[in-house]
């Protein structure tokens, strides 16, 4: 089958790999019908997270056809259209009985400190992903989704991770009526996450981002204001004055590893990797933020440390809450938003892109060209 | 086993503060704590170990499942098995992946060759795209190289025939 194939940072192509297997009673084949490049893919593919093999195949954003199933399969046949959540998660171990399905404990032999994700480097469990014809999807009875008949693939797959990371950074700022909250990244999860904020009742929306495009965008499509923090002399003192010199209530760190906005974060996080990526949105949210108020963070991060102003954190008496999305806990509750035309996830969807054109998708997503804002890779345009 | 005031008789006041609604996991994770129990592993077949998989030090097995692509081999695997001897918490663990994984770079090229394939980096690379959406950058790029290569030769030969 064709898949992307990883060969170091900033080098990936399309390639023939063997047709994936049946390997555990409880697994799937899956053909996939569509498969997004992530905004947290770019941290692979600028070899930032440890571990991350050459011959790999990325992708935790995917939907498709089930194609097999193991003996153990009871909950999806072959045949039905299924999204499938970017967690790998078993279902049966203690975290994942209280729905911690991000952080199952026996998905990932590599490290305990994550759940296993589809296409996430070893890491993250050495899955290969799902930007290819075909993927191995473990514990079928517990990710694979249904596609509700009525819904749009293109909305599904966005369904796997984007909006329900998106809508849990917004969950986990515990956002009260009329809160003031302030998005750090315009990429794909930042935009989702400042159209979520509404859904808990915030106040006031603002997103701070240094790509013009994707400011203009997210102004549009979350109602939001939306500011270049590369014209603000500086970010943190610029929400200090327009929140009557408080702070924001609640801050979400929706950028990661890869923000940019500090030289020295760029230096020691990005080009020496002295840290786990660069911590600049965490940094300015720590301290943009109000005494007592909360910080989310679902940025990807490596697994070293990071340089973030922790006497801050204590000073201000602030609660930082953060967690690899449970995607199966929130799909009923995310399902009904786009039934209900509350959320509408494609209308982020910029470029549709054949997986062919794999390497170019990469660069066009990763240094920002052409207006992209989410990328979707088409495997076999006849059957998407 | 669950413990129970009973348990803490001997420790005046033990719970008396207790707030169940003093959770900042909520609404994200429903409470069960099953895992005061410790480690248990659940009845879920063991997927079988047909490849090398490392697993972290910070737990006793491999986990029932796995993925099974690109096993450690060559320089770079020696590095990886070396890696995870140390925990997660330590640097001697991830410092040596990360060099592992540029190892493995420069094995994936000679790969390709030893298999007849001369990688096209500058598709790779997407270089097309960037033709297409970012040409003064390229062309920036391509001419900075450009003269970097001319003056490196040039002062080269310089220092040749000086010598």
């Amino acid at each position: 089958m064709r898949a992307m194939n990883y060969r170091g940072p900033f080098r990936v192509r399309l390639d023939h790999k063997p047709h994936p297997e049946i390997l555990h009673p409880q697994d799937a084949i899956v053909r996939v019908t569509r498969s997004c490049i992530c905004g947290s893919d770019l941290h692979l593919y600028h070899g930032l997270v440890p571990d991350t093999r050459v011959g790999s195949t990325f992708g935790h954003e995917f939907v498709g056809i089930v194609e097999e199933v193991g003996p153990d399969v009871t909950k999806i046949k072959v045949g039905d259209q299924v999204l499938v959540p970017f967690n790998v998660a078993c279902g049966e171990c203690v975290f994942c009985k209280q729905e911690l399905y991000g952080n199952c404990h026996e998905s990932n032999p590599e490290a305990t400190a994550v759940g296993g994700i589809f296409g996430y480097s070893h890491t993250a469990g050495g899955y290969d992903g799902g930007q290819a014809e075909y993927a191995r999807v473990p514990y079928a009875n517990v990710g694979p989704t249904v596609i509700p008949p009525d819904m749009d693939p293109d909305d599904a797959v966005l369904l796997t991770d984007v909006v329900p990371t998106g809508y849990q950074a917004a969950e986990m700022a515990g956002i009260q009526t009329g809160d003031t909250v302030v998005v750090f990244g315009a990429g794909p999860v930042g935009i989702m996450a400042a159209k979520c904020a509404w859904l808990f009742g915030a106040g006031r929306v603002i997103v701070l981002d240094h790509i013009e495009y994707r400011l203009e965008f997210v102004r549009n499509y979350a109602q939001c204001e939306a500011y270049n923090f590369e014209s603000l002399e500086d970010p943190v003192l610029f929400i200090k004055k327009t929140t009557d010199w408080l702070g924001a209530d609640v801050c979400i760190d929706a950028v990661g590893s890869d923000a940019a906005g500090s030289a020295m974060q760029t230096l020691t996080g990005r080009k020496l990797l002295l840290q786990a990526g660069s911590a600049t949105a965490l940094h300015w949210a720590i301290n943009s933020v109000k005494k007592g108020g909360i910080v989310s963070v679902v940025g990807v991060y490596g697994p070293t440390d990071n340089l973030v102003p922790i006497g801050n954190l204590v000073n201000k008496g602030l609660t930082i809450r953060g967690n690899q999305t449970s995607v199966k806990r929130l799909l009923p509750r995310l399902i009904e938003h786009v039934q209900a035309g509350r959320l509408n996830p494609k209308g982020i969807i910029t470029h549709r892109v054949p997986l062919e054109e794999v390497s170019d998708a990469y660069r066009i997503f990763s240094a920002k060209l052409d207006n992209c804002i989410k990328t979707v890779l088409i495997p076999s345009p006849t059957i998407a | 086993m669950e413990k129970t005031a009973k348990d803490f008789a001997h420790i005046k006041g033990w719970g008396i503060d207790a707030d169940p609604k003093n959770d900042p996991t909520y609404p994200y994770k429903h409470r069960t704590n099953g895992e005061h129990a410790g480690y248990i592993r659940p009845d879920i077949p063991q997927q079988p170990l047909t490849v090398e998989v490392l697993h972290s030090n910070e737990r006793p097995n491999q986990t029932a499942v796995f993925g099974a692509s690109v096993p450690p081999s060559g320089l770079s695997g020696i590095i990886r098995r070396y890696a995870f001897r140390f925990s997660e918490n330590e640097y001697s663990h991830w410092l040596p992946l990360l060099l592992a994984d540029r190892v493995n770079v420069v094995e994936g090229i000679l790969e390709d060759l030893a298999h007849g394939h001369i990688p096209n980096i500058f598709a790779e690379k997407g270089g097309k795209a960037d033709w297409k959406f970012n040409r003064t950058s390229q062309l920036l790029k391509a001419g900075i190289g450009t003269a970097l290569g001319i003056a490196t030769v040039v002062l080269l030969t310089r220092k040749k025939r000086k010598s």
